[in-house]
């Protein structure tokens, strides 16, 4: 089942205005793959995730999840689909604990809209689920601390603990490693490695090095089109890739 | 960590409330003849503080600020205003389920409408809802216009021939009110505590994660809206009772700012804090009242001033004293040092407005 396509999109686009921030794009998602998005800064990468988690309806196009459209539904529709995400800024409930954080993410799926009614048994169910989510994450140590006195880093770490609490069948995670040190990053790429035989996942991330590491295919995108896409060998090989984006990315990098 | 709070905070409420409750003991001593008038008062305070941390609900807890809310206060006093019989007591068993029968339906079709705005919207709209209540009571033959309903007989409450509590009588009627606080009070302490009310946490901290994480938000606060109107029209019914009237300004939105300097005064967020400022307003109220016609003016500076010197009200006060808040800031000083360091040479290399 290795090239099940889990999500595909075709001739997806998206204007603000007079600004094609998503155009034409046709991509696909295989299951248990990681796909990596690179491109520089307003690319337009994560309209692109915000287009296939519902938080914007595209202007043109369609998005097949297992075969079927999404079209019309919302992001909290979607979620409910299965599809996870983690976003670019810093999005977590800054006021409760590490733990409630993951509790609130992971619930929603053990229970039903009202699932907060439900019983001692199923509280039991969500605490251990984020008890273990946090471990994965190795945010044990964290579990009571309220979010907001976390450093950044660990802070970055919650947002993929709670998209993992959502046991979503598809991840999108939108520059997970944005701001981390180095080491942080590393132990961060280390996790994501390790995800893959349990999870899909499109990752969005301007570190070369993890997403060399990590990737089984890349897409790089240009000014809302497509460049390339294809596997990481390819992709790292390739000359327009490095005319284009690369350059331009170490550029950028050392500004 | 939220809702809960240091051990200092339930010693000192349940030293506040054994003094009230045992107002009757050293009423007399204190007031004089006066007694009787200072204990209506106390029940008046007991009445609006339930009234308040009905409010915290949507302001406090869910960060829905309602500037309409003396709508759901003033429709517990015109039903139990109306509902009452002219010559005889009606029933404390009917009258209680039909205020918060009505109130919940009003507050879910009010509800409907007003839960999907936000900020200024939600706060516009429900004062529109509270002054079209308004303006349609106090036009209204029915419901006795500017002048309203008078209540003949208060409710009784009574099983079969005996009666349980004596409602007319003023120190009955006053431990009735103090066991409603009490209930409300446990009431809400259980459901911020709860799993909805954490989601409701969650909806306060960060609705728009909230919905990507698949809660349908909506839902939670509509439920929690109709939960404080409910409550409210409680705390109404029971100033009718104890006026004896429903009148129109129990419904206007004069009423529903005073609730809300009351929050402020009080901590908002912290269920028991409104209790405090429901007390604190009522006493300065009188204080200034009887010291000079130009009260208002007196009572907008200290809200400006508790706004200024305590941003989280009484109850912040309690529980983070200031003697006790030097050392705290001091260590909370460095981790945002630490934290302002991270931000600035860790951000991702440009920074835009997402979503
Ligand atoms: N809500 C919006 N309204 C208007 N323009 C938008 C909006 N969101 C994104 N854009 C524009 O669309 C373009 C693509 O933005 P996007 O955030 O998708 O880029 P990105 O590839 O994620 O960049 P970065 O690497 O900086 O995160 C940018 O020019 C941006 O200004
Ligand atoms: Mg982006």
């Amino acid at each position: 089942m290795r090239d099940e396509i889990v999500l595909a999109t075709h001739g997806l686009t998206r204007r603000f205005g007079g600004l094609v921030a998503v155009n034409d794009v046709d991509f696909d998602v295989k299951a248990n793959e990681i796909h990596a998005i690179l491109g520089p800064n307003g690319a337009g990468k994560s309209t692109l995730i915000n287009l296939l988690s519902g938080e914007i309806p595209p202007s043109e196009g369609q998005v097949l999840y297992r075969q079927q459209p999404i079209q019309g539904k919302s992001a909290r529709q979607i979620a409910r689909m299965g599809i996870g995400r983690s976003h670019q800024k810093t999005n977590i409930f800054p006021r409760l604990s590490c733990l409630q954080n993951c509790e609130l993410a992971a619930r929603i799926h053990m229970g039903g809209v009202f699932g907060s009614w439900r019983s001692r048994q199923t509280a039991q169910k969500v605490s251990e689920r984020a008890q273990e989510v946090l471990d994965t994450c190795q945010l044990n140590h964290r579990a009571h601390t309220t979010a907001s006195d976390m450093s950044y880093g660990e802070q970055r770490q919650l947002q993929i603990a709670m998209v993992l609490a959502t046991a979503p069948s598809l991840m999108l995670l939108d520059e997970p490693m944005a701001g981390m040190g180095r080491e942080e990053t590393a132990q961060v790429t280390e996790l994501l490695a390790s995800l893959t035989d349990r999870y899909t996942l499109v990752l969005i991330e301007h570190d070369m090095d993890s997403v060399f590491r990590l990737a089984d295919r890349i897409t790089v995108m240009v000014d809302g089109c497509v460049l390339e896409s294809g596997p990481t060998e390819q992709i790292r090989t390739s000359e327009k890739v490095r005319d284009v984006y690369l350059g331009r990315h170490d550029e950028g990098a050392t500004a | 960590m939220l809702h809960r709070y240091p051990k200092r905070v339930a010693f000192i409420m349940l030293v506040l409330t054994a003094l009230v409750a045992a107002f009757p003991l050293w009423g007399e001593a204190v007031f004089g003849n006066q007694a009787n008038f200072m204990l209506e008062k106390l029940t008046l305070m007991l009445i609006l503080a339930l009234f308040a941390m009905s409010l915290d609900l949507l302001v406090g807890i869910v960060g829905l600020v309602s500037l309409g809310h003396a709508l759901f206060f003033g429709l517990g006093a015109y039903t139990l205003a109306l509902a009452s019989p002219d010559f005889s007591p009606a029933s404390m068993w009917w009258m209680l389920p039909l205020v918060m029968g009505v109130s919940a339906c009003v507050a879910l079709i009010v509800g409907v409408l007003v839960i999907r705005t936000k900020g200024i919207f939600f706060i516009m709209t429900t004062l529109a809802f509270g002054q079209m209540l308004y303006y349609f009571i106090s036009t209204s033959q029915f419901a006795g216009g500017t002048d309203g309903v008078f209540i003949m007989f208060r409710p009784s409450l009574a099983l079969g021939e005996r009666t349980l509590v004596d409602l007319d009588n003023p120190y009955s009627f006053f431990y009735f009110c103090l066991g409603m606080l009490l209930l409300g009070y446990f009431f809400l302490r259980w459901l911020t505590r709860s799993y909805f009310g954490q989601v409701l946490d969650g909806i306060h901290d960060n609705e728009h994660r909230m919905q990507a994480l698949g809660y349908a938000t909506s839902g939670y606060k509509l439920v929690a809206f109709v939960i404080a109107g409910v409550m409210a029209a409680v705390a109404g019914m029971l100033a009718a009772m104890q006026y004896g009237f429903a009148n129109p300004a129990q419904l206007g939105w004069h009423t529903s700012g005073e609730v809300l300097m009351m929050l402020i005064l009080g901590g908002m967020g912290t269920i028991f804090g409104p209790i405090l400022g429901a007390f604190a307003y009522e006493i300065l109220l009188y204080l200034y009242e009887h010291a000079t016609t130009h009260w208002p003016i007196l009572m907008g500076l200290t809200i400006i001033a508790a706004v200024l010197v305590l941003p989280r009200g009484i109850a912040g006060l309690i529980i983070a004293p200031p003697w006790r808040r030097k050392r705290q800031t001091a260590s909370e000083a460095v981790s945002e040092k630490e934290n302002a360091s991270i931000a600035t040479s860790a951000q991702p290399v440009t920074q835009r407005k997402e979503n």
